[in-house]
């Protein structure tokens, strides 16, 4: 977001259309795509998950209690329709059986029960109702159930991972097998095998349709959370959004404060933040703007004084050799001092033009040699600077402002550096560079941080030198206002510091 | 003994330019403000006055006015003296017709400088001969010129400027060239200064100032007389 399309704070709570549909698309693309990581997709996750869970004990429950119904259905018709064949064949069983009445019964027991594997024993004499069939499912368990009691005795057995119902009785002599009769035992055994493959299947029919039934349940849960989330998320990515903007510097920004619920609290939390923010933001800002204003009015109202001093300091000056040796150094001082204190008045009302961002280029196109030729004749350094400067480079510059970032630098390298002091101009592409170095012995790390600050002074014993302490800080402000950096080489052997000006060989004139 | 006519309202201010005038032999009128200089300038002869040295801020008319209403009548050169030294306040200044600012605080050697460069301009040049381009007329000798027979009053930093580019038609000054030329900066000048000039200079010779005939700009070098 940036400044340019910065809203006002009437229509602050609802975004610009640019980042309306950004966020749309963003947002839609993220509904394609829900990543996991994210609130979103945790969310989507999560009460799917729920709904599975739910579905699938719903199932297991349902199943498991209609299976048992089923077979208990299942097992107690089996039962009957045994118990009946039984009784009703059992009168026409001669006792002691014959392997050939025995089959014979064996084969009758199990037509009444739909062709059923039926068993009939009588001591060492065994009839199967159809030979081949397996005995196995008949337990010893089961035998012995039927030996010890008279009334049907039942077992379910899982065999092939088919389910079966195993059932065994003693057949009674002259009464039938009945439940707590006591009937005089005749010494046959009679045995059922039924399938229960079919009550099997219906129950697992009712799975597999359940089965059927979670998908939709699962896409119903996933869209429910889907829109879940975006009621959920969409004022939480409003805030995010909103939160950006404010770190950007955006103060005015604001969210809505919909419903009652916690989101809306954080959103009236976050405007109140704002809110805060802006007032002291805007407090600090006028407290800044007055000390700027301060500092500004200062120093015009220090020129006029200084304009009398000044003058009459010269006067005095001038006349100083005629007076007395005491008073002729009291002169000189008051006119040096004044002097001094001139020049950092113009540098502090230099400094606050460009705190007010009251200052504009005067772009002029000019030849470098013939510009910085001048700055150093203009101040008498001509003969203690080793310029190197190449015939032909033109570029378009702020000529005095360029004056001012030359003076300062050969100035600084002057003061605080060691002799011999050279400056190099060069041109490459777009870029014009002016290298001022000395022989000194170069900065130290923690100078170099601060040279640009204002008042810095390198060596607090110099505490009072020639500079006001505004010169480097005014340079790079000059350079900045033409586009340009002014960069310090780090520390080498055998040289000083070097401060090198880069500025672009075409200004623009505004400001 | 050049006579100078100071208008500062601040009496230290006032006081001290009037001692250090004094020392370098002007006659000094220093009053506070612009009604008493302008009433001074009104005197027969405007009073043997040479040159003005004028504050910007004044109560009253202040020195912007000044300024105009001098130059309404009169070629008196026009140094502004300005304690703000804002961009807008220097423009302002030249726009309104000074030959000159200089900003506060000043020592009085540059301010002599300054009076001096100022009233050489005023002085006779080095050629005395007369020109006639295409019907500006320029008399070298006399200092004056005429545009169609018609006279082009020219306050002497303009006559200066005039007469140097129309020593050389053709020629392209550079600004800085045409500083040391017409004001005689010995220090670093400011290049509005020139484009100040040119342009009431256009103002006053060329019949479209925009589009000049006489003085013509080359885009990135200076000021050139002509071609015509």
């Amino acid at each position: 977001m940036t400044r340019a399309t910065r809203t006002s704070p009437g229509d602050s709570t609802t975004p610009e259309p640019a980042a309306k549909t950004g966020g749309r698309r963003a947002a839609s693309a993220r509904v394609r795509l829900p990543r996991i990581g994210g609130l979103r997709g945790r969310l989507i996750v999560t009460v799917v998950v729920v709904a599975l869970i739910s579905a699938v004990t719903a199932t297991a429950l349902a199943y498991r209690e209609s299976r048992e119904a089923v077979l208990k259905r299942a097992q107690s018709a089996a039962v009957d329709d045994f118990r009946n064949s039984v009784e009703r064949l059992s009168p026409e069983l001669d006792v002691p059986a014959d392997p050939r009445s025995l089959a014979r019964f064996a084969d009758e027991v199990s037509s009444g029960l739909r062709g059923s594997l039926v068993v009939a024993r009588y001591r060492e004499i065994t009839a199967v109702s159809a030979p081949s069939a397996d005995r196995t499912r008949l337990t010893p368990a089961l035998r012995a159930a039927v030996r010890s009691h008279s009334r049907v005795s039942i077992q379910r057995v899982e065999q092939g991972g088919q389910p079966w119902l195993a059932l065994g009785a003693p057949v009674g002599l002259d009464a039938p097998a009945r439940h707590g009769s006591a009937a005089r035992p005749s010494g046959v055994e009679v045995y059922a095998v039924v399938s229960l493959a079919e009550e099997e299947r219906d129950t697992a029919e009712l799975v597999r349709s359940v089965q059927g039934g979670l998908v939709p349940v699962v896409l119903l849960s996933a869209v429910l959370a889907l829109l879940a989330a975006r009621t959920a998320l969409r004022p939480v990515r409003r805030l995010a959004r909103a939160t950006r903007r404010l770190a950007t510097g955006e103060l005015t920004i604001r969210v809505e404060e919909k419903g009652r619920d916690e989101l809306a609290e954080l959103a009236h939390t976050f405007n109140e933040t704002a809110g805060a923010l802006e007032h002291s933001v805007g407090e600090l800002r006028e407290q800044e703007a007055l000390a700027r204003r301060f500092v500004a009015d200062v120093s015009h109202e220090l020129r006029t004084p200084l304009a009398a001093m000044t003058m009459v300091s010269s006067v005095l000056e001038e006349d100083a050799d005629q007076l007395t040796p005491d008073t002729a150094h009291a002169a000189r001082t008051v006119s040096a001092e004044t002097a001094k204190l001139a020049r950092l008045v113009d540098d502090l009302i230099e400094i606050s033009r460009f705190d007010a961002r009251a200052v504009a280029l005067t772009v002029h196109e000019l030849d470098l040699a013939e510009a910085v030729r001048a700055t150093l004749a203009a101040r008498g350094w001509s003969d203690r600077v080793e310029a190197d400067l190449p015939p032909g480079i033109r570029a378009r510059a702020d000529r005095r402002r360029l004056d001012v970032i030359v003076a300062n630098l050969v100035g600084n390298a002057l003061r605080h550096g060691a002799p011999p002091v050279t400056l190099t101009v060069r041109a490459a592409e777009d870029w014009l560079t002016v290298a001022v170095a000395d022989h000194g012995p170069g900065l130290a790390p923690e100078t170099a941080r601060h040279v640009f600050d204002r008042f810095y002074k390198a060596d607090s014993a110099r505490a009072r030198s020639e500079g006001s302490g505004l010169g480097m800080a005014i340079a790079l402000e000059n350079a900045r206002l033409h586009g340009g950096t002014i960069e310090i080489a780090p520390p080498a052997p055998g040289v000083g510091a070097v401060f090198t000006l880069r500025l672009p060989l075409r200004t623009d004139s505004a400001s | 003994m050049p006579h100078v006519l100071l208008v500062e309202d601040d009496t230290s201010v006032r006081d001290g330019m009037e001692l250090v005038l004094r020392r370098h032999g002007h006659v000094v009128d220093a009053v506070a403000t612009g009604e008493e200089g302008l009433t001074l300038l009104s005197r027969p002869r405007g009073g043997g006055i040479e040159i003005a040295v004028v504050d910007l801020m004044l109560p009253g008319i202040d020195g912007f006015e000044v300024c105009r209403r001098i130059r309404a009548r009169s070629q008196l050169p026009i140094i502004m003296l300005t304690s703000r030294g804002d961009d807008l306040d220097v423009v302002s200044g030249l726009e309104a017709g000074a030959d000159d600012y200089v900003v506060k605080p000043i020592t009085g050697r540059v301010l002599e400088a300054r009076i001096r460069a100022a009233l050489r301009r005023a002085g006779p040049a080095a050629r005395t001969d007369s020109d006639d381009f295409a019907g500006l007329v320029i008399d070298r000798a006399g200092l004056t010129v005429t545009k169609h027979d018609a006279p082009v009053p020219l306050p002497p930093t303009e006559l200066r400027l005039l007469l140097e580019l129309s020593a050389a038609p053709g020629r392209v000054f550079s600004r800085e060239q045409l500083l040391e030329l017409v004001w005689e900066h010995d220090f670093l000048g400011d290049s509005r200064l020139v484009d100040a000039a040119v342009g009431r200079l256009r103002a006053k010779l060329e019949d479209v100032p925009a589009k000049p005939r006489y003085i013509q700009t080359v885009r990135g070098f200076g000021y050139r007389f002509g071609p015509l």
